[in-house]
């Protein structure tokens, strides 16, 4: 059975560098982080990834008060992807247009606010907000999208953890290809820098990054790295099948050529190497390839001691040996972890590479962990590179859920 | 508190939850939802607001009674001043 094909026409990006593709590609390339110091409820300052678009762009002030954040992210993207694929809202059919947003939680922050906000009450509960239910569904950034751009179809979002922004992409392309719509716009958001929660958690697991310098504080593959930089992102994307984005004579970025989701079904929190190195090579088969055809990987490493080694075997073990021509980079070392927008994130900064043959690096390596020591590991300065055909793109999330997509570069 | 200042309080707060709206020139005697876009979710947050800000309570089936600014006047000005009294 031939499938349609499946092409990415837009990108509508904020990253805690750059606030659309080409300003992010362009601090990639140039080894500009976005990390900074951040007031956290209980905890005080610490290191965060932050957003600085501008939410007004597309929405009122209520919406923006009613709203959340996750929920602003998503319709600055969404509106963003939208124009850059040069598609109209108002022309959209609005039934035949699906939005899949991948979220690593929600409903944390804004719980944590109305708790906060119902503690100079002495926790009477008669002054929790009637906007608590409508923030905290788990369909609430899409939701919000579908609000604001006037779309009756499909909207929801997709819960994968850390996985979910590849979650976003791969389940649009799979219901582009079902016929259940004609255009997607999917990827994934987070907000998750507004939760005391996650950083917490995260502290109390020993995987949360200090440093005095904040833009070195994520520094994935190094030999001091020591955890985690959360930030807040976001990265959504139109998607098309190949023959209605050529009718209409879009800009094709590149082709979905082929993914894989699968489960390490063996801890909460470790992730395991021989799973993710499953979902690579079952990825690399969908898409019909070899290993060697891949020319960037980008791999998902936090900068957590131990999941970085994880995630190198993994590779290791499918990339080791026989592909000269195999670039690896790491994107959160310039803008930390965002969460359910990572892998949405970190796929768009590699796809310009189709077009500039550069592959951008990973910083903050002053000293290479040799057990994360890769043939084709790009450090600290961008590589050009003879060819970039496919992008392989990791994301790995808690209880072990794994997604690999791979992206191709268009060729009719 | 005088009845004027009670539609002041009024829009200061709608000020907050419709900070889209223009309101030097809303009437007093016209529906608020007639002449702004306020929803059923807007009264509600006028209805907190009154509460977490001067401790008034509104029952739900006092609610039409904030329809304009002239009857939330009427309505809220001797809550206000009960409130007052007590303090």
């Amino acid at each position: 059975m031939s499938l349609p094909r499946i092409v990415i026409t837009g990108v509508g990006l904020t990253a805690p560098n750059g606030d659309n593709l080409a300003t992010f590609r362009r601090n990639l390339l140039a080894g500009v982080a976005g990390i900074e110091r951040l007031e956290v409820r209980y905890m005080g300052q610490l290191l965060a990834g932050v957003c600085h678009y501008d939410p007004l762009k597309y929405q009122k002030k209520k919406e923006v008060r009613v709203g959340t954040r996750a929920g602003s992210i998503s319709i600055y993207c969404a509106r963003e992807a939208l124009q850059d694929a040069g598609l109209d809202p108002a022309a959209l059919v609005k039934d035949r247009t699906g939005i899949y947003i991948g979220c690593t939680e929600h409903g944390n922050v804004e719980t944590e606010n109305e708790i906060w906000a119902i503690s100079k009450f002495n926790h009477d509960t008669k002054y929790w907000s009637h906007y608590h239910n409508p923030r905290t569904v788990a369909n609430n950034p899409a939701g919000e999208t579908s609000l604001n751009l006037g779309v009756t179809g499909p909207a929801y979002t997709i819960g994968a953890a850390c996985a979910a922004g590849n979650l976003g992409l791969i389940h649009a392309a799979q219901m582009l290809r079902l016929g259940e719509v004609d255009v997607a716009i999917c990827g994934g958001v987070s907000e998750s820098i507004h939760t005391f929660g996650i950083f917490a958690g995260f502290k109390s697991q020993n995987a949360l990054a200090v440093h005095d310098d904040p833009l070195k504080a994520s520094r994935p593959f190094d030999l001091a790295r020591n955890g985690i930089v959360v930030s807040e992102g976001g990265c959504l994307y139109t998607l098309e099948r190949l023959e209605d984005a050529l009718a209409r004579g879009a800009k094709i970025y590149g082709e979905i050529s082929g993914y894989c989701v699968n489960s390490d079904a063996s801890d909460y929190v470790l992730p395991n190497p021989t799973r993710q190195a499953e979902c690579v090579r079952k990825a690399v088969a969908h898409a019909g390839l070899r290993p060697s055809d891949i020319h960037i990987v980008n791999t998902h490493a936090t900068a957590t001691p131990l999941g970085d080694i994880q995630e190198c075997e993994a590779i290791r073990s499918v990339f080791g040996e026989g592909c000269p021509e195999t670039h690896v980079n790491n994107t959160k070392s310039f803008i930390g972890h965002c969460m359910g927008a990572a892998g949405a994130l970190e796929l768009a900064g590699n796809l310009p590479s189709f077009e500039d043959l550069t592959v951008h690096p990973t910083i903050n390596v002053d000293n290479l962990d040799p057990k994360c020591a890769l043939p084709g590991l790009v450090l600290n300065q961008p590589r050009r590179a003879a060819k970039i055909d496919a992008i392989l793109n990791n994301s790995f999330g808690m209880l072990g859920i794994n997604s690999t997509l791979i992206v191709r570069r268009f060729v009719p | 508190m005088t009845k004027d200042e009670c539609k002041q309080v009024v829009l200061d707060i709608i000020a907050d939850i419709a900070p889209d709206e223009a309101l030097s020139n809303v009437k007093p005697d016209v529906r608020l939802r007639d002449q702004l876009e306020l929803d059923s979710m807007d009264f509600l947050d006028i209805v907190m607001e009154l509460r977490k800000r001067h401790g008034i309570e509104v029952p739900e089936a006092d609610y039409p009674k904030l329809a304009s600014l002239d009857s939330c006047a009427e309505y809220l000005t001797p809550k206000f001043n009960a409130v007052g009294a007590k303090q």
